[in-house]
């Protein structure tokens, strides 16, 4: 067993866990965290994307020992304090970004990620940014939309508050 | 799915890394490799030895007129680098190339090059750039000419008990022209086909290619044929593409049709490098 000390949406936790256990494993069933979600377990469709240190990684194919020590984003913890939705959030139920819902936690950390670097993005940017991200339903092009309302959204609000 | 049990130690230094590498543990850099591949159980180590954090392996600097890039450093590291946008930007270029945002973040070049993918990016960039790969073991350092790294399907020439520390670059002159082509496998992302090619002010080039044989190759036979850079001589150079290779064959893709997509990344490569 290996002790790991990580910092969860701004809690710190402690847990002793089996080197072997993967990172979302430990979010889903030690943390009960299940906002993110594991589709295909072999590091291709991005369900389970988090953010580790500020970037978007795949918590499928990463140990939880691996992020000790590191600080951690999920989807529960997105939502700016004081909001409940992150303009993501928002953008995806306003131009129905979804349907299943599966890929979508996982859409939208990448996205989030994305967007903090690039907040003026064109659909090409957009769609090159999602490529570890698959959907079986949307057919993506309401992804897309989604993320424009959402960049769109974020430069408002950034533009109020400067 | 889960991997076998192993232990796990994260040492601070290369040093201490060393001291615990014995043939029962792995390093472990990036993961993306290793853990698909633990998680598989095609692969059962006692014990991980992670590097990811180890901070003499990380960052991209130059070193008088060479280029050094930490065994360590992610595909994203060296992605958003203005050294190498500056010095080497066919390795930007071939970085954003690489499977998704996410595995750029973790992924490593020196997990790739000593994983050997037959399909890896940077195989072909790295032989193409003149890289030297430097390696630590507990009797000392060597440098390794990536003309002579990568060996066979998956085997490099990395003995048991070293580690990649860095990858060193001549810094090219300026004038300089390079370039990555890849053919993309849509699911997995790995290059069907890639070429890599850099053509020195004085008109000699350098090509290397991914994906095409079991191991990365220069193509000593295009790079002595582009001679004046005319549209004659390149289509000649073209036309010799990967002659006399033992091509890979997968459902992806048969002889024929890997030895088209050579020829036609390699066409790509060179109009790339034209004035
Ligand atoms: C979905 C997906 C898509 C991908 N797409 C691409 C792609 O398009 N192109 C591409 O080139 N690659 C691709 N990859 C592979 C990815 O780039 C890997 O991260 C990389 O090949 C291995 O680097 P790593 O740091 O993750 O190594 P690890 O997985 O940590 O290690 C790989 C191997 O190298 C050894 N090793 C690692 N570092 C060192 C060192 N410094 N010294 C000695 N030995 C070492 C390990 O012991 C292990 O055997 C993809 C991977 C995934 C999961
Ligand atoms: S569950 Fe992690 S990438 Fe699919
Ligand atoms: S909404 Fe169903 S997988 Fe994307």
């Amino acid at each position: 067993m290996a002790k790991i000390t990580v910092k969860v949406n701004g809690k710190v936790y402690s847990h002793e866990v089996e080197p072997r256990l993967l990172l979302a494993h430990y979010l889903r069933e030690v943390l009960s965290l299940t906002g993110t979600h594991i589709g295909c377990d072999t590091s291709s469709c991005g369900s389970c994307t988090i953010h580790l240190d500020g970037q978007s990684v795949k918590s499928c194919s990463m140990l939880a020992v691996q992020a000790d020590g590191c600080e951690i984003t999920t989807i529960e913890g997105l939502a700016p304090s004081g909001s409940e939705l992150h303009p993501l959030q928002e953008g995806f139920k306003e131009c129905h970004g979804l349907q299943c819902g599966f890929c979508t936690t996982g859409m939208i950390m990448s996205a989030a990620d994305f967007l903090q670097s690039n907040p003026d993005p064109s659909e090409e940017q957009i769609r090159h940014a999602l490529e570890g991200n698959f959907c079986r339903c949307t057919g993506y092009h309401n992804i897309v939309k989604s993320v424009q309302w959402a960049a769109q959204k974020m430069k408002e609000d950034k533009a109020v508050t400067a | 799915m889960i991997s076998y049990e192993f232990d796990y130690t994260r040492p601070d230094t290369v040093e201490a890394a060393l001291d615990l590498l014995d043939d029962d543990s792995k390093i472990l850099a990036g993961g993306h490799s290793l853990i698909p591949a633990l998680k598989l159980r095609l692969s059962a180590p006692g014990k991980l030895i992670d590097i990811a954090r180890i901070p003499s392996l990380k960052g991209i600097k130059m070193d008088g007129n060479e280029l050094v890039i930490g065994a360590a450093a992610t595909h994203s590291d060296i992605l958003e680098s203005d050294l190498i946008k500056q010095h080497l930007p066919m390795f930007a270029e071939g970085a954003a190339l690489i499977g998704d945002p996410m595995i750029r973040h973790k992924g490593t070049l020196g997990g790739s090059l000593a994983h050997a993918d037959p399909s890896a990016d940077w195989p072909a960039m790295v032989l193409a750039a003149e890289g030297t790969v430097v390696v630590q073991s507990k009797t000392g350092t060597r440098s390794i000419s990536s003309d002579d790294f990568f060996t066979g399907f998956y085997s490099t020439a990395l003995e048991s008990g070293e580690i990649i520390t860095e990858i060193r670059f001549p810094i090219p002159a300026e004038g300089t022209k390079m370039t990555y082509q890849k053919f993309v496998q849509p699911a997995s992302r790995f290059a069907i086909v890639g070429c890599a090619a850099l053509r020195h002010p004085d008109g000699t080039a350098r090509v290397a290619f991914t994906g095409v044989a079991d191991a990365p190759f220069r193509d000593t036979a295009v790079e002595n044929a582009v001679g004046d850079w005319s549209e004659e001589a390149l289509e000649a150079a073209v036309a010799l593409t990967a002659q006399g290779m033992e091509f890979n064959v997968d459902h992806y893709a048969s002889e024929t049709y890997r030895h088209h997509l050579a020829r036609v990344y390699c066409r790509k490569a060179l109009k790339a490098l034209l004035y």
